[in-house]
């Protein structure tokens, strides 16, 4: 999986910061910026009150991982869990630089401790375990932190009888840690057997780019499958896909919307109605009277105004 | 022993001493006596070089006898180990991919499933079957043997040797991810003893959709790792020379992987190489595989299952701080 492709390709689809000719002389810097979609020049608190999507196109650009749990959470509700899990270079890997080195360089550079962030939440009023991918933090590749963070979140869910929502961006499985990242793999995909042999809801939210041993794992093991406008998601790159069979590739190759032509998807969200849309998904699953859950409130219908 | 006609690019120097060992014995001996202790001075030289090479191989000498094109392929396991074999074909749902095995098969009395990669030993086989790289209906077609397994209560046996799930055009389009989480959420949940055996390469996620279970046997040669050397030489490199380097930093040989707990058993291969006496490798695959179906045969489903999960949830979880 060439990771350092999505790199580029990240880089490409980011917002610029307008240069001073198209920007007010007066402004401070960054505040106008040019979207990659459609050339507009957009002010920065615009675009950040409508996620990151650019009101003149629907381009949607990238989100940290708080942006998008914040964004998916009942206001106030979200709690982190395992906010501080780190990993201790199992293989103490070195290759062209020291992964330790890498790690720290993440850290430093995204504030955070792992590329994936998990915790509590309600979602229209439902108990659920959230999770995000954080896409700055090496790719959001998975490694051993992101395996246990993944299937802690699922268990936790099973054992607290919550529904979980995912919302995925990853190059894949993090080589730094080798087999250990392969494994976690299965790790995953046997938290998500326990969760759902529970009877209860996961909903998995697809954004971009979501690739290799990410995609092969949990999320697309998920009740049901959304996916963000663009987003690119596959299991080997386009590059790679290129490469082997010498083939030019389909128009919309890997994107969200010729996924859910393929049957791989149930449908395309645009980030602004996706809270809403995960809330009424929920609505459904989390309403019905699972065999497991005969003692206690698996997901209670919220009791509202007037019941 | 066999005869090998694909040379490693490491043996070249052994290789090249060999030819001249051959040209020397082409002359006559008798009338030039000294020629005789030359000879000899020069097979004992050989095979001190091979002990020393072959017994101290790198990771990135390993991975080249596990790709070697004449290193036993599944069809040859399932054919020496198994009797009364039934091939099983197809998804069920779009074809049958060439590039995977599943069928039945009897092993020491034990009716078993067999799944396994399957690699050509030819061009044409080769390319019929995709040089053992399976597309989405290749992983659906051993879900469906698992699945099989799981309800007629067959053990599995299962057999890696794949530089990793196709990636082609039309294996994204019919969802390669989605069919091999699909057998990854299978196999942990599977209530039948799974055995899996590294016979040659074990290329990333293609490998791992049929390569975990309740025990993992791998070849001294084989290998097993998230990414080829090659393409985690060119990531971090820019440059696929440095696949040496990676290839040892990945920690991918069979020693690597019983050192980080995910193997349980090494199976000595005859110094070179399985390829150098298939036989003796096959026959000690054998006894290795029946050891660990009595093993696991008798343990209960339940918690046969449980500690599958179990296993599974501890893996890397140790290698985390809080």
């Amino acid at each position: 999986m060439p990771v350092s492709d999505w790199f580029r390709a990240r880089e490409q689809r980011r917002y610029t910061v307008a240069s001073p000719k198209t920007a007010s002389a007066d402004l401070p810097d960054g505040v106008w910026l040019k979207c990659a979609g459609c050339k507009h020049t957009v002010y920065r608190g615009d675009l950040e009150k409508n996620l990151n999507v650019c009101p003149h196109c629907g381009h949607h650009t990238e989100l940290t991982a708080f942006e998008r749990l914040l964004a998916l959470a009942d206001d106030g509700t979200f709690e982190e869990t395992d906010a501080t899990m780190t990993s201790t270079d199992p293989l103490r890997f070195t290759a062209a630089k020291p992964y330790a080195e890498t790690l720290a360089a993440a850290r430093e550079k995204t504030g955070l401790s792992e590329a994936v962030v998990t915790g509590r939440a309600l979602v229209g009023g439902h108990p659920a375990v959230l999770g995000a991918m954080d896409f700055r933090f090496i790719g959001a590749s998975m490694g051993s932190v992101v395996g246990e963070k993944v299937s802690r979140a699922f268990d936790r869910a099973r054992d607290e009888r919550r529904a979980v929502v995912f919302v995925t961006a990853s190059g894949g499985a993090r080589m730094q840690e080798g087999m250990i990242s392969l494994m976690q793999m299965a790790k995953t995909a046997a938290a998500v057997r326990r969760f759902s042999d529970a009877g209860l809801p996961f909903v998995a939210v697809l954004g971009n780019p979501t690739y290799g041993g990410v995609t092969a794992s949990f999320p697309v093991l998920a009740d049901v499958i959304l996916a963000e406008p663009g987003a690119m998601v596959g299991f080997a790159g386009p590059k790679l896909v290129e490469e082997t069979t010498r083939q030019s590739l389909p128009k919309g190759f890997q994107t969200a919307e010729s996924l859910v032509r393929h049957g791989f998807v149930d449908a395309v969200v645009p980030r602004t109605e996706l809270a809403q849309t995960v809330a009424r998904v929920l609505d459904y699953l989390c309403a019905q009277e699972v065999p497991e859950a005969a003692e206690g409130a698996a997901c209670p219908v919220p009791r509202g105004e007037g019941s | 022993m066999a005869a090998v006609r694909h040379v490693m690019e490491f043996e070249r120097p052994i290789v090249e001493l060999e030819r001249q060992l051959e040209d020397l014995k082409r002359l006559d001996v008798s009338a030039q006596p000294e020629l005789a202790e030359e000879i000899a001075r020069l097979e004992s030289e050989i095979e001190m070089l091979k002990d020393a090479l072959y017994s101290a191989l790198t990771p990135w000498e390993r991975v080249q006898v596990a790709r070697h094109p004449e290193r036993p392929k599944t069809q040859d396991y399932v054919a020496a180990l198994f009797s009364e074999v039934v091939e099983l074909r197809g998804d069920r749902a779009y074809g049958d991919d060439e590039a995977m095995f599943a069928g039945f098969g009897t092993l020491d009395g034990v009716r078993c499933v067999v799944i396994g990669h399957r690699k050509g030993k030819n061009t044409a086989e080769n390319i019929r079957r995709n040089f053992g790289s399976p597309h989405p209906e290749g992983f659906r077609k051993a879900r469906r043997a698992m699945l099989l397994a799981e309800k007629f209560g067959l053990p599995v046996v299962s057999f890696l040797d794949t530089a990793g799930a196709y990636p082609g055009i039309e294996a994204e389009e019919r969802g390669q991810a989605w069919a091999i989480a699909e057998c990854l959420e299978t196999l942990a949940g599977l209530r039948t003893p799974v055995v899996v055996v590294g016979i040659g390469e074990g290329g990333s996620g293609g490998a791992l959709a049929i390569g975990f279970g309740d025990r993992l046997i791998m070849l001294e040669n084989a290998y097993y790792s998230v990414i080829s050397p090659e393409m985690a030489s060119l990531i971090l490199f820019k440059d696929p020379q440095h696949a040496a380097e990676t290839a040892s930093a990945l920690r991918l040989t069979a020693a690597d992987l019983v050192e980080l707990g995910i193997a349980d058993e090494v199976v000595q291969e005859p110094r070179g190489g399985a390829h150098r006496d298939p036989a003796l490798v096959l026959a000690a695959v054998e006894a290795a595989v029946s050891r660990a179906l009595r093993d696991l045969l008798g343990v209960p489903r339940d918690e046969l299952v449980t500690r599958r999960q179990a296993r599974l949830a501890a893996i890397g979880a140790a290698f985390v701080r809080e």
